[in-house]
């Protein structure tokens, strides 16, 4: 089967890519762009680890194509940190221990982000619906949505 | 019991030495590794929840363009000998065969052949063109129908505790406990409680699916990177299960992405080095969520009875109880834990126990989490409860006028020294979630926990860099902070600070033993090594700053991480920081490093206790948790936040078992919902905050008073729930889990509708 072509902005830089038709943009992070940050739980959009923007907005990329990824914009959690200065949201869940093995950590950055990038001051519930389709086994959930509403609040501050 | 210490760093929260790497995507986790020229690995599993194999070819599969090595069961050592050492146990012969069936299929998803293609694409099209000729057998899938009479036979060869002069059986081995005279306290007794209940087939769910890459040199050695709770038995479990030498092996933990018992066994190791032996190329395999689901991990599902027996004044001076536990196809159910715990938290006279090992086709059972503790005392737990009702008193004052104490000498042995089973239930009973009126609807239940926790082998090194800095390296996985305890009792021991001590996981080769990370050890038996192995270091500086001083070694004091003259010593020198050794020691006789292995005795016991509020939608049968508190001895908690952490966790974990979570299978033994969709953890928005209380009861036995806190949070969280959906319904409904659709047909049932 002929690999297809295809040019995409990861993190802001051009990246291309032969991708296989039939594989997902989770593979083809990980397998061909060496991206391994972007984690596989479950491969049916159920377990969020693998959750990705594209032009902003919360995908798993397990669901997706890698050739749907033609012209768009993607962030991985690689790209979260503004350079050697980490994210708040990665500060805040370094600070309230919101992550004991760390596997669904990226996923759940990643979907934070696009939770306060949209509504930088969620509720407690609005936070536990959105983050509702990441899984976390470790930690009960607690300390991670303390951390996000330190998160927002630290935001809030700031603006 | 928050004893006056003054820890300068144990006890407070910093960030874990492993965060950063972990917020920015990147640590390495198992599936992350990627060499050279390396091909994927598939596995081909049994369609078959129970088949004899009569061949397996793989011809047609090596024919496929791009496949590079095929095996099944005849390319393995037949024949294994031996116990395995670790955790779990069993033998390797058992464990090889589980690996890849040989002559038969004994759950659906078992390994029956692997290939090895230069993409996870052809492997997996290489699996389709392996031919197996199977002859399928009935299914037997709960401890009822394995221990009828005339059950299908799992093992023709298995008799019940080895006795050959009984007919083979599918219950692999009894456990019996007894102590006083039951059947005479049972008949003296005022009130007697029975139950019968039931817990599922579940999962441990860990989010990263097991994962290893394997390569394989032409002098006959290899290496392995993976996923695992213990790198040290990974290493010994593939070496027996290929009949290689553990000094031709060498494994290298990657990060590891929740375990929680499941990964302190091997499925895909000996696969991999095996299609690397064939193919002379690394090769990586890793398990879908599906796989994952089918042929790794689950928990025993059980079936038990308990009979409590108590005076009208509270005394409970009876219990028994039979409980059978599923093995899956191989022997190995955690029967003695659970029987050992499901009375730990009373001090009672009398009691029985049995424990029944029962195969059946399903995946081999593996660890998880206090294994076998959760299920054997869910039914004590409920049993209490509902004694508490039937006399009419509040449960936590039921259970204090009967729990354990120092003295007390506990159901499975040993008399306990100081624990902390009614500091939990004071706490508890003065908890504002107890105090406060429950609201209207609402049910409350109340539950206590235990687990043993363990010691065992633990190595550590300590190694002072030349500035001063410290790096300790252990074998055991960072599978949820440990690494920030070890850091934490080694600043506190040095008496630096924490941010100039690093830790390092070290592999087979660059660390001493240690047994897994898992029984809640890590941060008591392995911090146990890192401590004393520090306390060499201090010895090594104190002998330096007296060479350096021109005095002896016993006339230093070691003292907020510097030597010094101790009083009355008539010297005229500054006190010599560990920079300051660290820096001059190439003149004072080389690097200093310090060292300690050990096989840790005196675990403590943890006791908890947890309670909840739930709600009913009688309409719907769906359980939410309004709060829920989980109250815990840690001994003393090294690292706060963590500590809580394990707690929090363990309690959601408890509370999916408990509300939701089971294997559902059809009649042929094919599990029906092997995915994150319809196998339902709980999710961010099901969960409340999880309050808690750490309660510090030292353990006498570690240097900073650790018992271990990991395993005990996921045991009371059943009863918990059971207690409060009782409580809110009026009614009990004896048998997990108390998901909507069980829920709505008890309710069904109980209205008549």
């Amino acid at each position: 089967m002929a690999k297809v072509h295809v040019t995409t902005s990861v993190n802001g830089e051009e990246r291309e890519v032969l991708c296989e038709p039939h594989q997902s943009l989770l593979d083809v992070l990980r397998d061909e762009l060496g991206m391994t940050g972007t984690k596989e739980g479950c491969a049916t959009g159920d377990c969020g680890a693998c959750s990705v923007l594209i032009d902003g907005r919360l995908v798993c990329s397990c669901l997706m194509l890698g050739v749907e990824a033609e012209g768009v914009d993607i962030t991985t959690i690689e790209g979260i940190a503004n350079g050697s200065e980490l994210h708040v949201l990665q500060r805040k869940f370094l600070e309230h221990a919101a992550l004991q093995c760390g596997i669904c950590t990226p996923g759940f950055i990643v979907a934070a982000k696009a939770l306060l990038d949209t509504n930088p001051d969620p509720d407690e519930t609005t936070i536990r619906y959105w983050l509702a389709g990441n899984l976390c086994r470790c930690t009960g959930y607690d300390k991670i949505v303390r951390a996000v509403q330190d998160a927002a609040q630290e935001l809030a501050y700031e603006a | 019991m928050a004893e006056a210490h003054d820890y300068k760093v144990v006890g407070t929260s910093p960030v874990r030495p492993d965060g950063v790497d972990k917020v920015t995507g990147r640590a390495n986790f198992g599936a992350d590794l990627n060499l050279p020229n390396m091909l994927h690995g598939k596995v081909l599993r049994s369609p078959h929840a129970h088949a004899r194999i009569h061949s397996v070819d793989v011809s047609r599969a090596l024919e496929l363009d791009g496949v590079y090595a095929a095996v099944s069961g005849a390319d393995f050592p037949s024949g294994a000998e031996g116990e395995i050492q670790g955790e779990g146990g069993g033998t390797v012969s058992d464990l090889a065969q589980n690996i890849v069936a040989r002559d038969k299929a004994l759950y659906h998803g078992h390994p029956v052949a692997a290939v090895a293609a230069k993409s996870p694409y052809i492997a997996e099209r290489a699996l389709e063109l392996i031919d197996v000729d199977y002859e399928v057998l009935p299914a037997v899938l709960d401890v009822d129908d394995a221990m009828a009479d005339g059950a299908t036979l799992i093992n023709e060869s298995l008799h019940t505790n080895g006795d050959q002069s009984k007919p083979p059986s599918n219950v692999a081995g009894i456990t019996k406990f007894e102590r006083g005279d039951v059947e005479q306290a049972f008949a003296d007794a005022d009130i007697i409680i029975e139950g019968e209940y039931r817990t599922p087939t579940a999962h441990q769910g860990y989010i990263e699916p097991h994962a290893c890459t394997a390569t394989y040199s032409e002098e006959g050695k290899a290496t392995i990177w993976c996923c695992t709770q213990g790198h040290f038995d990974v290493r010994s479990m593939t070496a027996g299960v290929l009949g290689m030498s553990v000094g031709d092996l060498k494994v290298i933990p990657s990060e590891i992405g929740g375990g929680f018992g499941g990964k302190t066994v091997i499925y895909l190791e000996p696969l991999a080095v095996k299609l690397s032996e064939i193919s002379g190329r690394p090769v990586k395999m890793v398990m879908s969520r599906e796989e994952v689901f089918r042929a790794t991990g689950p928990t025993s599902a059980t079936h038990s009875r308990v009979k409590v027996g108590a005076m009208k004044d509270g005394t409970i001076t009876a219990a028994s109880a039979w409980i059978a536990y599923e093995a899956g196809a191989f022997p190995g159910a955690p029967v003695g834990p659970g029987c050992m715990a499901i009375f730990a938290p009373y001090d009672l006279p009398n009691f029985r126990v049995e424990g029944f090992d029962v195969l059946v086709n399903k995946p081999k059972v593996a660890a998880y989490r206090a294994p076998g503790a959760p299920q054997a005392m869910y039914a004590m737990e409920s049993a209490v409860d509902d004694l508490a009702r039937e006399l009419g008193v509040d449960p936590i004052d039921l259970r204090l006028q009967n729990a354990a104490d120092e003295g007390t000498q506990a159901p499975y042995g040993p008399t306990f020294p100081p624990i902390g089973i009614k500091k939990c239930l004071e706490v508890a009973k003065a908890h504002a979630n107890y105090t406060t009126p429950k609201g209207e609807g609402v049910g409350r239940g109340i539950s206590a926990g235990f687990w043993f926790n363990i010691g065992m082998q633990s190595s550590a090194e300590v190694r002072l860099s030349e500035d001063g800095t410290v790096t300790v390296v252990e074998g055991n996985p960072d599978i949820g902070g440990t690494r920030a305890s070890m850091c934490l009792m080694a600043a506190e021991t040095l008496g630096v600070p924490y941010d100039t001590v690093r830790a390092h996981v070290g592999d087979t080769e660059s660390t001493g033993f240690c047994n897994v990370t898992g029984g809640s050890r890590t941060t008591f038996a392995t911090g146990m090594a890192v401590v004393q192995a520090c306390e060499d270091i201090i010895a090594q500086c104190k002998q330096r700053a007296a060479a350096t001083w021109d005095i002896d070694a016993d006339q230093v004091d070691w003292t907020d991480g510097e030597a010094v003259p101790k009083p009355g010593v008539n010297v005229d020198v500054k006190p010599l920081s560990l920079a300051d050794i660290a820096g001059n020691a190439g003149r004072t006789g080389g690097p200093i490093l310090g060292r300690a292995s050990l096989n840790a005795q005196g675990a403590g016991a943890s006791f908890s206790v947890n309670m909840a509020d739930v709600t009913v939608d009688r309409e719907t049968g769906k359980v939410d948790v309004v709060n829920f508190t989980a109250i815990q001895d840690a001994g003393t908690a090294i690292h706060r936040a963590y500590v809580e952490g394990q707690m929090q966790g363990g309690a959601v974990q408890g509370l999916g078992w408990a509300l939701n979570e089971e294997y559902v299978y059809d009649a042929n033994g094919e599990m029906e919902n092997a995915g994150f969709l319809d196998y339902r953890v709980p999710v961010t928005s099901d969960m409340p905050m999880i309050d808690t209380h750490i309660v510090e009861v030292p353990n006498p036995s570690h240097p900073y008073g650790v018992r271990g806190v990991g395993e005990t949070p996921i045991v009371a969280p059943l009863s918990v729930a059971a207690n409060a959906v009782r409580d809110a319904l009026g009614f009990r409904i004896p048998d997990l889990p108390l998901s909507p659709p069980n829920v709505l047909a008890a309710i069904d049932e109980r209205e008549g509708a």
